[in-house]
C-alpha cells in the first residue's frame, strides 16, 4: 500500500492518530499532526512512498503540533517534536508542512553517524550518481527539480548520504525544497509536477515542496554508485560551462559540505577519499535549464568515471 | 523493569525482539544517552550480528558520537595540560574524561559533553585566570549564579572555550561546601593516580573514581543522565571486583570520606536494577540490601523510578513526582535550610529560560547529544 491509495480522510486521521508510517529511503519515519491542514499537501508529497505495518521498527517518530494554551489560536504556532524532544523553537503555523520536512532532514543527519552526510542534492542515471554540493543561493534545488524532471533518478535534494562500507549513494525520494524564484521556475518548466502552495516569510524566504517523481520514489532502494562531482552555479547570460577541477578542490568542496565530516575523524576522510576518486569533479556555470539538462546527459552518455 | 534495563542485564533477550520492541528499545536507549553503551554491550556479549539492519544504525551511530566525543575529549585533556602545566597546577581528571584518557571500561560507547577536573582550592584563582588566558570563558553571565557557584558550590559555573566550544567543569571538592557530607579534597588528591602514557595527567583513583561517581548520582537533582550514571558505576564495579580484597578497601575508604550512604545506596540500586554482582560479605557489611525505614521506603519509590530511560514509555503517575522529589532532595543534601529556601525562592522568581535553538541546517555538533 501507498500513501496515495488511502483517502484524504483516512491520511487526516491517521496523522491525528497513531500516525502515518512511511518509508523514506532507508528511514521509517511516523508522521504524527493535529494541523489538519497539512494533510492534504502531504499525501500528495509523499503519494507513491509505500505505508509500513505497525508493527515495523520506525527510525524518527516525528510530530508537528498546535501551540500550547493560547498559542493555538493567538498567532497560533507549529512546534516539532522527535520522540517527545523538541529540537527547536516553534514557528508560525502557516510553516508547518516546511517545519515538517526540516526536522526530517534535522533527524537524519543528527542520528546517522554511521553515514557520511553531505549537505548537497544528488541525482542519478543508470545506477550512477551525481552530487551536487553548493551553498544556499546557488540554484542546486533548482537544477536538481529540473535533472529529475527531465529523466534523472532523484536520490536527494538536500542531504547525500554516503555509505561508509561500500561507497554507495543510498536515496531519499523525499520532495525537493523550493525557494523563491525557483518555485516559478519550475511550475513553467515542469507543469505536471505537483509543488505545494507556497510558504512566505521563512527564514529561507518563500519555499514550496515539489513532489518527488513517481520513478524515483519506486527505484529508491537502488543506491547508485558516485560518478560525478558537479559544483552548479546559476548565472544569468552565461552558455554553460563545465570546467574540470582538481581532486584536491574536490576533496575540500566535498569535506567542506559534508555535515558530519568533522564527526567522523578519520572514517570521515577515507570515506571523502574514496568518494573524489570515484567521480570526475567539476565546477558547471549556467543560465538556461535545458542547457543543464544537455551537460548532465552528455555526462551520462560518457560513461562517468569507471575506469579509474 | 524497563526493556533497556532487561537487555543490559540480559544482553541474549534481543534474540527474541520484534520490530515494535527494537523501536522501543532504540528510544529508550536514546533519551537514556546510552545508545553508544548498548551498541558495545552487545557488541561484546557476540550479539552485534543478531541485531537488525534498522536498530543497528542507530547503535552505530550512537557509537560514533561517543567516538567523536573520546576524540575531542583527549584533545582537550592536551590543551589543558599544557595551559596547567605551564602554571605548575596538577590535571587531575574526574568522571567521563578520567574514564576515557584511563581507557576504562566505564568509557566504551559513554556520551558526555564536557570535562571535568578537580584542583587543590589554593590553586583556583590562578587556574582561572591561566584558562582564560587561554580562551575558556564563564558560559554563565548570570549574577546570582556567578554568585551561587563562587560562594556555595564545589566547582565554578561552567567555562567554555571560545573557538572549541568545549565545556570545562573545574571542581576544587566533589561535594558542595554547604553540604551535609564533607569529603576532605586533599585525600582525593593525595590518592590519584598518573595515567600511563599521558605525562603530567593524573586521575582519581579507581575507589575514589566510584565514590565520586555514586556522590554525584545521589546528590544530583538531573535526572535524564541517571541510568547512565549507574550504568557507569556497574562497569567501575565490575572492573574493581576484579580483585576481591578490592571491595573491603572501598568500604574502608568511603568511611575515610565520609561518603558511606551515597555508596550504600550506589550499591544498593546497582545491585537491584543491573544485577551487579558483588561479595555477600560487602552486602552484609554496607547494609546496602537492609530494607531500612520509612526515609529508605520514599527513596526506593523516587530512585526506582528516576533510575529507569526517562522516555514516556516507561513513566507512570508518580514519575514527574518523583523527578520533582529529586530536584528537591539534591538541593536539601546540598545546602542548609535557610539557604536552600532562599536559593529556591530566587529560582522560582527568576526561573531559568529552556534552551531551544532555531531550525537551521547548521552542522551536528559531536558535543550535541544522540
Amino acid at each position: 500500500m501507498r500513501v496515495g491509495d488511502l483517502s484524504p480522510a483516512e491520511v487526516r486521521a491517521r496523522l491525528a492518530g497513531d500516525g502515518l508510517r512511511i518509508a523514506a529511503g532507508p528511514f521509517h519515519c511516523r508522521l504524527q499532526s493535529d494541523i489538519g491542514d497539512i494533510a492534504d499537501e502531504l499525501a500528495r508529497l509523499y503519494a507513491h512512498h509505500p505505508l509500513l505495518d505497525d508493527g515495523e521498527f520506525i527510525d524518527f517518530h516525528v510530530s508537528v503540533q498546535p501551540g500550547h494554551g493560547i498559542r493555538r489560536w493567538l498567532r497560533p504556532q507549529a512546534r516539532f517534536a522527535v520522540d517527545a524532544v523538541e529540537p527547536f523553537t516553534p514557528l508560525p503555523r502557516a510553516q508547518a508542512l516546511p517545519m515538517l520536512e526540516w526536522g526530517l532532514n534535522w533527524c537524519i543527519t543528527a542520528y546517522s553517524q554511521h553515514l557520511l552526510i553531505i549537505h548537497a542534492a544528488a541525482v542519478a542515471r543508470d545506477g550512477r550518481a551525481a552530487i551536487l554540493p553548493a551553498p544556499p543561493g546557488s540554484g542546486k534545488s533548482t537544477l536538481c527539480a529540473a535533472l529529475v524532471n527531465r529523466g534523472w533518478q532523484l536520490l536527494s535534494d538536500e542531504l547525500t548520504l554516503v555509505r561508509l562500507d561500500t561507497g554507495e549513494i543510498m536515496g531519499l525520494a523525499r520532495p525537493v525544497n523550493l525557494k523563491n524564484a525557483s518555485i516559478d521556475i519550475i511550475r513553467d518548466y515542469a507543469p505536471e509536477a505537483f509543488l505545494s502552495h507556497p510558504v512566505r516569510d521563512t527564514t529561507k524566504g518563500t519555499v514550496a515542496l515539489m513532489a518527488p517523481p513517481q520513478a524515483s520514489v519506486e527505484a529508491v532502494g537502488e543506491w547508485a554508485r558516485p560518478a560525478w562531482m558537479v559544483l552548479p552555479r546559476y548565472r544569468a547570460g552565461t552558455p554553460p560551462t563545465l570546467t574540470q577541477m582538481g581532486s584536491g578542490a574536490a576533496f575540500l568542496q566535498i569535506a567542506d559540505n559534508a555535515m558530519n565530516y568533522h564527526l567522523l575523524g578519520s572514517r570521515g576522510f577515507a570515506a571523502v577519499g574514496q568518494l573524489v576518486d570515484r567521480c570526475r569533479s567539476y565546477s558547471f556555470e549556467y543560465s538556461r535549464l535545458d542547457d543543464a539538462i544537455e551537460t548532465f546527459d552528455r555526462l551520462a552518455a560518457d560513461g562517468g568515471n569507471e575506469a579509474r | 523493569m524497563s526493556l533497556l534495563v532487561s537487555v543490559l542485564r540480559e544482553p541474549a533477550a534481543i534474540r527474541s525482539l520484534d520490530g515494535r520492541a527494537w523501536d522501543l528499545l532504540i528510544r529508550q536507549a536514546r533519551h537514556a544517552n546510552l545508545l553508544g553503551r548498548l551498541h558495545y554491550r552487545l557488541a561484546d556479549a557476540g550479539l552485534g550480528a543478531a541485531v537488525p539492519a534498522h536498530p543497528r544504525s542507530h547503535l552505530q551511530s550512537g557509537a560514533a558520537m561517543a567516538e567523536a566525543q573520546h576524540h575531542s575529549i583527549r584533545r582537550e585533556i592536551r590543551h589543558l595540560r599544557q595551559t596547567l602545566d605551564a602554571h605548575g597546577i596538577p590535571l587531575i581528571l574526574l568522571k567521563g574524561a578520567a574514564y576515557v584518557a584511563a581507557g576504562l571500561p566505564a568509557a566504551r560507547g559513554r556520551l558526555f559533553a564536557d570535562v571535568d577536573i578537580l584542583l587543590p582550592q589554593e590553586r583556583l584563582a590562578d587556574a582561572e585566570s591561566a584558562l582564560m588566558v587561554h580562551g575558556w570563558v564563564s558560559s554563565s553571565t548570570d549574577a546570582y549564579d556567578q554568585r551561587y557557584y563562587r560562594r556555595w558550590m564545589h566547582e565554578l559555573p561552567a567555562l567554555r572555550h571560545l573557538f572549541r566550544g568545549s565545556v570545562l567543569d573545574v571542581h576544587h571538592t566533589i561535594l558542595p561546601p554547604t553540604a551535609r557530607l564533607k569529603p576532605d579534597p586533599r585525600l582525593l588528591i593525595e590518592a590519584s593516580i598518573p595515567v600511563p602514557g599521558l605525562a603530567g595527567v593524573r586521575t582519581l583513583a579507581l575507589p575514589d573514581l566510584i565514590l565520586h561517581s555514586a556522590c554525584h548520582l545521589f546528590h544530583e537533582g538531573e535526572p535524564d543522565n541517571l541510568l547512565r550514571d549507574l550504568t557507569d558505576l556497574d562497569l567501575l564495579l565490575r572492573q574493581l571486583a576484579r580483585e576481591d580484597a578490592a571491595w573491603d578497601a572501598l568500604l574502608d575508604r568511603a568511611d575515610r570520606l565520609q561518603l558511606v550512604g551515597p555508596l550504600r545506596l550506589a550499591l544498593r540500586y546497582c545491585q537491584r536494577i543491573l544485577d551487579t554482582p558483588m561479595p555477600e560479605r560487602i552486602i552484609a557489611r554496607s547494609g546496602c540490601q537492609a530494607g531500612g525505614g520509612a526515609g529508605q521506603r520514599l527513596l526506593d519509590v523516587i530512585y526506582t523510578r528516576v533510575l529507569r530511560p526517562q522516555h514516556p514509555s516507561t513513566a507512570d503517575f508518580f514519575t514527574p513526582l518523583a523527578r520533582r522529589s529529586l530536584y528537591i532532595r539534591a538541593h536539601w543534601l546540598r545546602m542548609p535550610p535557610l539557604l536552600l529556601a532562599y536559593h529556591l525562592a530566587h529560582k522560582a522568581l527568576f526561573p531559568p529560560t529552556p534552551e531551544t535553538r532555531p531550525l537551521s541546517n547548521e552542522k551536528i555538533d559531536p558535543k550535541d547529544r544522540a
